[in-house]
């Protein structure tokens, strides 16, 4: 059987790993010891886990997060979740396809007392912002305790596999995420009054100020003083036909198969969303050598940075702006989209559909900060702080930054520290967390000589780390800020340091000194999985794509650190200094298909709660009747009452209610309630009342 | 002023949607106030779901009785789907003396007309296969007992009174009763004032805040509970299982397997907590997981999807108030349903009719009897 998993990466390091066997279906397949039920299954090409008991359609992973049940399987006769489930050796495993059996079991339970513990700050989310505010508090020797539902710390990090913007100062610019995460989880770890709690996922937090956390599999009771909201957020789904095939995700579900667990979940991908996420899911998925068919964003323009955007097209990846999805067709799972243009009020063009074969799609359409935690700490009477994407989406940078803010907040109420936040922290907050601004020219025109940078930053972004490693500080932003365009004047040595560093991978060195005719370019790549040589010949591109000339590669730096390699091509002078890069993935991978796919569906046959299998329609047909409380919407549907909680429909049906015209102040919204995530009856230890 | 009502309705839940059904289905004009969004949306859609006519006096059982009628035959009358099963509620006994007392009540029940037999050990454990076996006497088994979902029902009554011409006010908080030589002359809310010939007291938590508002005294004092519900899984047992045992911390125990194959459960503290809070606490989840995995070991793998909490309206001893008011002329009270409003409901809903309209039977000044507004309150219900 085909093995769909990573061999290389261009960035992350693949073990060796060792096997074990397991029954999927009557059937020993291998699996990768300690890995996930789904993550084994993808591996072995298995992409549809079950059959929804409502309607028998295919259901396979969703969100790899624990927090739907899409992917649940039987193991061993019970019914779990396959993402949080580790393989064992020789483990039973089926699909599971209608209603699962609840296994006879008549050993009774055994009660162990439930343990409960105090301590002054709980910090809900071990990723960017949690470990900047668990620094700043540790520092003050401050009782902490941090948890986190993953088995390492880092959060959203350990799968950024590309080089963080912003500053090197302030947010670690320049170094991979992943990287960032292993070093502030270290420095964590290395704080006395800091006490980190993995694989704990907070279940609620109660009227009696106590915080139900399940840690292990075994469910504790934590009472802090206060409370720190550093959960993130989660990612917004889309109403569209076939929404409810296999093989529709998120682009975080696809960066935790591919970046975490290094399996390959599709060959052929299409993306929604050109944000900084789907941007740089795109760019992930080239490094995982899987085949980007396309990128759809609805706007007129990409959302995410331009840099990002621009890398994908040179490397021949298309975006089509003012497109979305129309249909995924298939049978069980996606066999091909159909995406169509939209006019100036998103309405589609008819006419306009075009279809392409792709195996998944994922949806990156922005992300909605976590606000549970928040909202219960406050019902219960805990003052309660957020910080990163639960406060705000944006940038991993940001998130750091506005983490050790608010754990300098904490430190001062509770009593620990009486400084003041310096105001200018609060302003390098304020910037990190900017959306681009404008997108400006090309700088003068050097003169052709020496050796110097063309920097294809042209966009406003917070991000300077080219500024801080020239060494002789030839690069400066416009004004000084952080937020505005590189430029550069001074005395270039041809160190490189500025191509290596720049995230956005948009800084070219131009060397005349040799030829000044037929200068050289270096051009920073990491996609080495599709490998370069010297005499190759590459199609380099400006920054937009457009072909411009074709070059053998004269040279190949590789540099194992980074992990950013330095190809270096002569070409004409005439077009030196607009060359980038070069296409990678060839034009026949994003060819439209010939026979455009139209479903006779219409957009009221989407699914809107996919865990309930609740059309589009029935909720539109009851918001038209006048009904505008989301709980009754629930109560008449089931729309929000399935395993994931309304985590996806609540979002989606609040869309539609705006579609429908109604006001927001007329929308009741849904009541949150315990718990979670689901947790199995033998988790609670024998409590009492006190 | 708005316009003139037959009836005004005060609470859209589970006894003031089935009265304005069966009100407006009389002809009658008809207005429901209720101070949340939508219907159903106090302890209606809190409640379990289990429908049984298994109480200890004669008008708990004529109305629930007719409750599991109607809601039997809902699907092929009304034409929707309540999910209606009839799976049967039991009382399993783990002592002789428990048992005994179950017979006992067992006696009455038959002699008014209830279905509920005594099941052996093994009898039961095949009803509830898997069921701790250990001290288990038996159990009764009333097979025509059943459950349905409190949200479909709640929106069946809400659409067909719709369709019958009830007006609904929904967000209206009613702040005053205008009382004139002994007549309420005008239901005042938050936002608007109404008139009607007779006005029913069917506010739930808030009955006896709406009868001082009559210079009346109701003693409905809600108090709290927890309830859960798991993930749905195959059928795997059938009656509602009621534990009538009491624990350190909580009095009975219930759960079932609803139409959906969810387990709902909830328990009942002791000493109870009274007061309206319905935020959830830290101690319902471990308190009721190891009752259920004591009784029911089966269920430890069953994951647990939601929980709520929710009130029930108590009176002293255990029955509802219903009937007209002493003080007020056209006032009808139907309060403290004491966490059965749901099962009482349709019956009641009817009841509630005939008293309106002055054609009540026998049958009902007998059950209206067990309610009466003006007993002693000294009693106890035996499955309070």
């Amino acid at each position: 059987m085909k093995e769909y998993r990573l061999k290389q990466h261009p960035i992350l390091d693949v073990p060796v790993y060792d096997y074990i066997n397991f029954y999927w279906n009557g059937s020993l397949i291998p699996a990768r010891k300690h890995e996930m039920i789904s993550s084994a299954l993808i591996a072995n090409g298995i992409n549809v886990f079950g059959h929804h008991h409502k309607d028998g359609t295919a259901q396979g992973i969703f969100c790899a997060n624990g927090q739907c049940a899409k992917c649940t399987v039987i193991a061993n006769g019970v019914a779990v979740k396959s993402c949080m489930t580790q393989v064992t050796e020789n483990m039973i495993v089926t699909s599971a396809d209608g209603l699962p059996e609840l296994p006879l079991v008549e050993n009774p339970v055994e009660f162990e007392p439930i343990e409960e513990i105090a301590t002054d700050v709980l910090i809900i989310g071990g990723g960017p912002s949690g470990l900047a505010a668990a620094m700043q508090l540790g520092s003050f020797g401050i009782q902490t305790l941090m948890i986190d539902d993953k088995h390492e710390l880092g959060g959203k990090l350990v799968l950024q596999t590309h080089k963080f913007f912003g500053s090197e100062e302030d947010s670690r610019a320049g170094t991979r995420g992943h990287e960032i995460g292993k070093i502030l989880a270290a420095e964590v770890q290395k704080l006395d009054s800091v006490t980190v709690w993995l694989n704990s996922t907070a279940i609620f937090v109660f009227s009696d100020k106590k915080v139900g956390i399940l840690k292990d599999g075994v469910y504790k009771l934590v009472s802090p003083k206060r409370i720190l909201n550093a959960a993130g957020a989660r990612e917004k789904f889309l109403r569209f036909a076939g929404n409810n095939l296999a093989r529709i995700y998120g682009a975080g579900a696809f960066q935790t198969l591919v970046n975490r667990d290094l399996v390959k979940p599709t060959q052929r991908l299409f993306i929604i969303g050109g944000g900084n996420v789907g941007l740089i899911g795109a760019y992930h998925a080239i490094q995982a050598g899987i085949e980007v068919v396309g990128l759809a964003e609805a706007m007129p323009s990409c959302g995410g940075y331009k840099v990002h955007a621009d890398k994908l097209k040179r490397l021949g990846v298309p975006i089509y702006t003012s497109h979305s999805i129309l249909s995924a067709n298939g049978d069980e799972t996606v066999e091909s989209i159909t995406i169509v243009k939209l006019d100036s009020k998103f309405k589609p063009i008819p006419g306009t559909e075009k279809s392409f074969d792709c195996d998944t799609i994922l949806i990156a359409v922005g992300l909605d900060s976590l606000s549970e935690f928040t909202l219960e700490a406050t019902a219960a009477g805990i003052p309660v702080y957020s910080a990163g994407d639960a406060l705000e989406i944006a940038e991993a940078s940001s998130a750091m930054f506005n983490g050790k803010i608010v754990g300098l907040q904490i430190a001062k109420d509770s009593g620990a520290v009486t400084d003041d936040i310096p105001q200018e922290w609060y302003d390098k907050a304020a910037v990190l967390k900017s959306h681009p601004g404008a997108i400006k020219g090309y700088q003068n025109n050097p003169a052709e000589e020496g050796v110097f940078p063309i920097i294809h930053c042209l966009q406003e972004i917070p991000c300077n780390p080219c500024t801080t490693v020239c060494p002789t500080n030839s690069i400066h932003t416009e004004d000084g800020s952080l937020m505005a365009v590189p430029l550069y004047s001074g005395s270039c040595i041809g160190c490189g340091k500025c191509v290596l560093i720049c995230p956005g991978l948009a800084i070219t060195l131009v060397d005349y000194r040799k030829d000044k005719d037929l200068p050289t370019v270096t051009m920073p790549y990491e996609i080495n999985n599709i490998p370069v040589k010297v005499g190759d010949l590459l199609s380099l591109v400006d920054i937009d794509g457009r072909e411009l000339v074709t070059a053998p590669v004269t040279a190949y730096v590789e540099n194992k650190n980074s992990h950013t390699a330095l190809v270096r091509v002569a070409v004409p002078k005439a077009v030196a200094k607009q060359v980038v890069s070069f296409i990678v993935q060839p034009e026949a991978v994003s060819r439209a298909l010939e026979h455009t796919v139209l479903l006779e569906k219409y957009a009221d046959d989407a699914m809107i709660c996919l865990c309930e299998r609740v059309s589009v329609g029935e909720v539109r047909k009851l918001i038209k009747g006048g009904i505008t409380d989301l709980n009754q919407l629930k109560a008449i549907t089931r729309a929000g009452m399935g395993p994931c909680g309304a985590k996806t429909c609540e979002v989606l049906i609040k869309g539609l209610l705006r579609e429908e015209g109604i006001p927001t102040e007329k929308v009741v919204p849904n009541t949150k309630r315990p718990v979670f995530i689901e947790v199995s009856l033998d988790k609670f230890p024998g409590g009492k009342r006190s | 002023m708005a316009e003139k009502y037959d009836v005004i309705v005060i609470g859209g839940g589970s006894i003031g949607l089935p009265a304005a059904l069966n009100l407006a289905k009389q002809k009658l004009k008809v207005l429901v106030l209720e101070r949340e969004g939508g219907p159903g949306q106090e302890n209606n859609k809190k409640a379990i779901g289990g429908i049984r006519a298994t109480h200890s006096d004669y008008g708990k059982i004529t109305v629930c009785l007719r409750s599991i009628e109607i809601m039997k035959n809902w699907q092929e009358e009304m034409g929707d789907d309540i999910g209606w099963m009839s799976n049967g509620y039991s009382y399993p006994a783990y002592n002789a003396k428990d048992a005994k007392t179950l017979q006992d009540l067992m006696q009455i029940q038959l002699s008014y007309g209830l279905n509920i037999k005594w099941v052996s050990p093994e009898e039961y454990n095949e009803l509830v296969p898997g069921i701790t076996m250990e001290g288990l006497v038996g159990s009764t088994f009333s097979p025509e007992d059943g459950s349905c979902s409190p949200l479909l029902m709640g929106s069946a009554y809400y659409f067909h009174a719709l369709r019958a011409g009830v007006e609904f006010r929904f967000s209206q908080k009613v702040t005053d009763l205008r009382i004139e030589h002994g007549k309420i002359v005008s239901v005042v809310t938050d936002k608007d004032s109404y008139s009607a010939a007779t006005v029913i007291n069917a506010a739930g938590n808030f009955a006896r805040d709406i009868g001082l508002m009559a210079d009346l005294d109701l003693p409905v004092y809600p108090d709290n509970h927890e309830a859960g519900i798991s993930e749905p899984v195959a059928r795997f047992f059938g009656p509602m299982v009621v534990d009538m045992r009491r624990a350190p911390g909580s009095a009975n125990f219930y759960f079932y397997q609803n139409h959906e194959g969810q387990v709902v459960f909830c328990i009942t503290p002791d000493p109870p907590i009274l007061g309206i809070d319905n935020r959830s606490t830290s101690e319902f989840l471990p308190l009721c997981a190891k009752r259920m995995l004591e009784i029911y070991p089966r269920l430890r793998n069953l994951k647990v999807r939601r929980t709520w909490r929710g009130q029930y309206p108590m009176t002293p001893d255990g029955f509802p108030i219903v009937g007209k008011s002493s003080t007020v002329s056209n006032l009808i009270n139907a309060v403290g349903m004491c966490g059965q409003g749901f099962m009482l409901g349709p019956g009641m809903g009817e009841l509630l009719t005939r008293m309106t309209l002055g054609t009540t039977t026998e049958s009902d000044q007998r059950v209206l009897q067990s309610f009466d507004p003006n007993r002693s309150f000294s009693g106890q219900e035996a499955f309070k």
